[in-house]
């Protein structure tokens, strides 16, 4: 039986150019503010980004090892705050964890936290699983 | 700027694309998804961003994509995509605003796989000043 307010175990997802990279290739989204450093800082960013579908992508993976996998997911939002900044050179986290916001039968409400350098990432994320 | 006569407009995909079992490796790669026999949940972003990336950059609309930074984004999965799925992807443009001198633009993208609705997903698109 999982209770409302349950909170789940934390993960630490980690990030690099490389898997930049491979996300960027894996989703076709190949803008360069997520490869090229010149460019980035040329639009005014203060480094390389991720993806921010990278990040829900990501934490869409802690929502599926939890719910039993990526066929229990129906609903899943989230609003890209600040952007997961990722140096050359460095592996960057991704730190996610959730809280059970609502239990309707089989359907759990999951509200989502995510930070990166301890700053939070995505704001209103959250996700209806069926487990 | 976009040309606001295309907000409430909807773009039919041209061709049907099939999903192919390598395009979900590799996505479940990225992520270290070992399980492949159905897609990650947020798989289907590969084909309605480049759908919107073909219809925005119009001349008639005039995106400049690299401008631009994703603002929120929503799926509701009717089911979970597997390969060979035949998608027919709609989108539409419904709403736009411009918040200081940036311009804000929201779509929605249906895919159907025949008259079958799998995905629908919702993406807030920001086209920094």
């Amino acid at each position: 039986m999982i209770e409302v307010g349950t909170v789940l175990d934390e993960k630490v997802f980690y990030l690099d150019r490389e898997l930049l990279k491979a996300y960027a290739d894996a989703s076709g989204d190949q803008n360069p503010i997520h490869q090229n450093e010149e460019f980035a800082l040329s639009v005014g960013l203060p480094n390389v980004i991720a993806h921010g579908m990278l990040t829900m992508a990501l934490v869409g993976k802690y929502v599926t090892d939890w719910a039993g996998g990526s066929a229990a997911v129906k609903e899943y939002s989230a609003r890209f705050v600040k952007p997961v900044i990722v140096p050359a050179g460095e592996k960057v986290d991704l730190t996610v964890s959730a809280t059970v916001a609502e239990v309707n039968g089989n359907q759990i409400s999951l509200t989502l936290n995510a930070t990166s350098a301890g700053v939070k990432v995505l704001g209103m994320a959250k996700a209806v699983v069926v487990k | 700027m976009i040309n606001p006569d295309s907000v409430g407009r909807t773009f039919e995909g041209a061709d049907s694309l099939t999903v192919s079992q390598s395009e979900i490796d590799a996505f479940c790669a990225v992520i270290s998804e070992t399980d492949t026999t159905v897609a990650p949940p947020t798989f289907s972003i590969r084909i309605s961003l480049s759908q919107y990336e073909s219809i925005l950059t119009q001349p008639e609309i005039g995106v400049d994509w690299t401008r631009l930074v994703h603002g929120d984004q929503k799926f509701e999965i009717y089911r979970p995509i597997v390969a060979g799925d035949v998608f027919k992807c709609s989108a539409t443009i419904e709403t736009l605003r411009v918040a200081a001198g940036n311009e804000i633009i929201s779509v929605r993208s249906d895919l159907h796989n025949g008259s079958e609705l799998v995905v629908s997903s919702w993406s807030t698109l920001v086209v920094r000043a």
